[in-house]
Parts: structure tokens; sequence; C-alpha cells
């Protein structure tokens, strides 16, 4: 991990950094002074974890990681033990070590900073993938070992039809063997709703709705008392 | 009275003697640079900021192993917040002590 020190204290940076040293997963990057000095390099550099001092003239860690927009992991370091309960109203701060700091408290934090940098990445691969997946305006099917292509959008209606689902588009129908649960997390969330537990439908597709049941196309088809009110927050409504 | 001691330097920088060297000459050229904007605002009765200044000079206190002296100081920076002067002298014997100790090491 990348990190940065800010601490007023020439005493106090140098202890850090030989705490951080003992451990081979940091890379202590710089050392600052004051926050204001270390707004700046952030504006430039990517760092995954910061270790703050809370107590500094004028412009206190509190007010520093206010300024930040997307603050990195932050470990406060404090001689003041009171300032625990405010620490924790921060989603970046993950621990928050009182000074003098042991080489094994500190480990112990550092062990909780590297499990949310890993989860932060981890988030960050997860939301690139679903995007690609929504992006796609394609969706490969195994029909009788052959792959097919079926263009997204023109997907109107999907049914589930005990252990296959039959995909409707506006030029040709598919059965599949597969389950609704599993073709639903493949199609864009903004385009395709469940309305039934055996109907997913393309919300662009519908031409009207009567009661509990949809017309898309030519076919009707029921919606379920639980999935109308999410139905109907879908609808542009007059 | 409580006396400074090493165990805490010792324990952080293990057999890295070029460290704790460099700790120490850090800690003898910031320390008195430290007492002095202490007295400075002390004397201007800036309360607020002299008590900033006893909260910087807590973690040297308590890096020099004085547990009981880091309690008076505090005491102190609280009195200092409320605008009161109790155990001024408590304090500052303890920087007088610190001061004589850092000549020797």
């Amino acid at each position: 991990m990348n990190c940065i020190i800010i601490d007023d204290e020439a005493t106090a940076r140098m202890i850090i950094s030989q705490l951080c040293s003992n451990v081979p997963s940091l890379n202590v990057l710089e050392a600052f002074p004051n926050a204001i000095q270390a707004i700046k390099y952030l504006n430039q550099n990517h760092i995954d974890l910061i270790f703050l001092d809370i107590h500094m003239p004028d412009f206190t860690g509190f007010d520093f990681i206010e300024t930040l927009k997307n603050p990195p992991k932050i470990i406060l370091t404090t001689s003041d033990p009171n300032f625990a309960i405010q620490a924790f109203e921060y989603d970046c701060i993950v621990d928050y070590l009182v000074k003098p700091i042991l080489q094994k408290r500190f480990d112990k934090a550092i062990q909780k900073a590297e499990a949310k940098v890993s989860k932060v990445l981890k988030d960050a691969s997860a939301k690139a993938e679903k995007v690609e997946v929504t992006s796609g305006n394609d969706l490969y099917v195994n029909i009788d070992r052959r792959l097919i292509k079926i263009d997204i959008p023109s997907i109107y209606l999907i049914e589930a039809k005990g252990d296959y689902i039959q995909v409707k588009t506006e030029h040709k129908n598919y059965t599949v063997h597969s389950t609704l649960k599993k073709i639903e997390i493949k199609l864009p969330k903004d385009l395709f709703l469940k309305i039934h537990r055996s109907y997913i439908i393309n919300v662009q597709k519908i031409i009207d709705i009567e009661d509990n049941s949809v017309l898309i196309k030519k076919d009707v088809v029921p919606v379920s008392r639980s999935n109308r009110p999410e139905l109907m927050k879908r609808l542009n409504l007059l | 009275m409580e006396q400074p001691n090493q165990s805490y330097i010792n324990n952080l920088s293990g057999d890295d003697k070029v460290f704790k060297q460099k700790l120490i000459d850090v800690i003898k050229k910031e320390f008195p640079e430290e007492k002095q904007v202490y007295f400075d605002y002390l004397n201007a009765k800036n309360y607020k900021r002299a008590a900033d200044s006893v909260h910087k000079l807590k973690h040297k206190i308590s890096i020099l192993g004085l547990e009981k002296s880091y309690d008076v100081a505090v005491s102190y920076e609280e009195n200092l917040l409320e605008g009161s002067t109790d155990q001024k002298e408590a304090f500052e014997s303890i920087l007088q002590i610190i001061t004589e100790y850092i000549v020797e090491i």
C-alpha cells in the first residue's frame, strides 16, 4: 500500500516511518508537517493510506478529511484518546492509534487497513465487470451445443417454463435450458424488470398496463402484487 | 520524582543504532523548540495555544517513558483549555527533568 504521513511533529513522523519500515507491504511515499501540503500532493498522486495526526494547529486532521472528495483509507494518530468516537463517524477511517504507538498495535491497524483497501479494489473490479455485462448489447445462449447470439435490446419477454426459459425477441423465440435468476443478472437493470416469478419484461416494449397485467407485443403478462410497485416506479407517469 | 528512560526508543529501534541516534537527535532538536513555544504562549496568556503546545509535548513525555508525568500533562492541558494554570509548576518541573536528561543522552 502506498501511504503518506501527516504530522506536525518531526519525532512522530520519524517514528511512524520506522513502524512502517517494519511492514513489507507499506511504501511510505512522503511525510508532511501539515495538511495543506498533503492536499496538494494528493491532487497529483494516488495514495491507499494516510497516517493522519488529528491535533494540528490551524488545520486539524478532521478539517483535512472534510476537504477530500474521495478520501483514501486513513489511520488516525493522536495523543488524545478522546476523539475516538468522532473518528468513527468517517467511513474512511480504519483505525485510531494513540501515541506512543507500539509495533504490535500498529501491525493490527495495518491489517485492518489492508482488508479495507482490498475490499475497495474488489468492489471496484466487480463494478467494472457489471458495467461490462450491461454495456454489451449481446447475450450468448447455449442451444443444442451452439452458442447463439441474441441482441439484448430486441428481447421483449422472458418466460420461465420448467427447467427452461423462453426468450422472446422481435425476430425469433429461443428456448434455453436455464433459469430466470441466471438470465436476470446478465441483463441491464435499467431495461429489464421481473414482474412475476415466471416473467421478465423489457420495460421499453410495454404497450399498455391494465390492472394486474401488461400487454407487451402480443403477449399479456401477469404482474404479481409484490412486483407491481417497482413496475410503477419505472413508468414515466403523467 | 519519575525519571525518563529509553525503553520505548529501544523497543522501536531494535538493533538499528543509526535510527536510534537519529531519533534522539530529532528529540533533542525539537523538544527545546516546543518548550519555548509553550513558554511564549503562556507568557502571552494565550492559554488555548499553550494547551496546544502541552498537547504536542505530551508525545515526548510518553516517548521518554514518563507515565505519571503524562497524566499531569493531560490534566494541565485540560486546565489551560479552561483558562486555568493549575498544575503549571508540576508540568514545568517535568520539562526541566527532560531538559536535563536530553543533554546527557
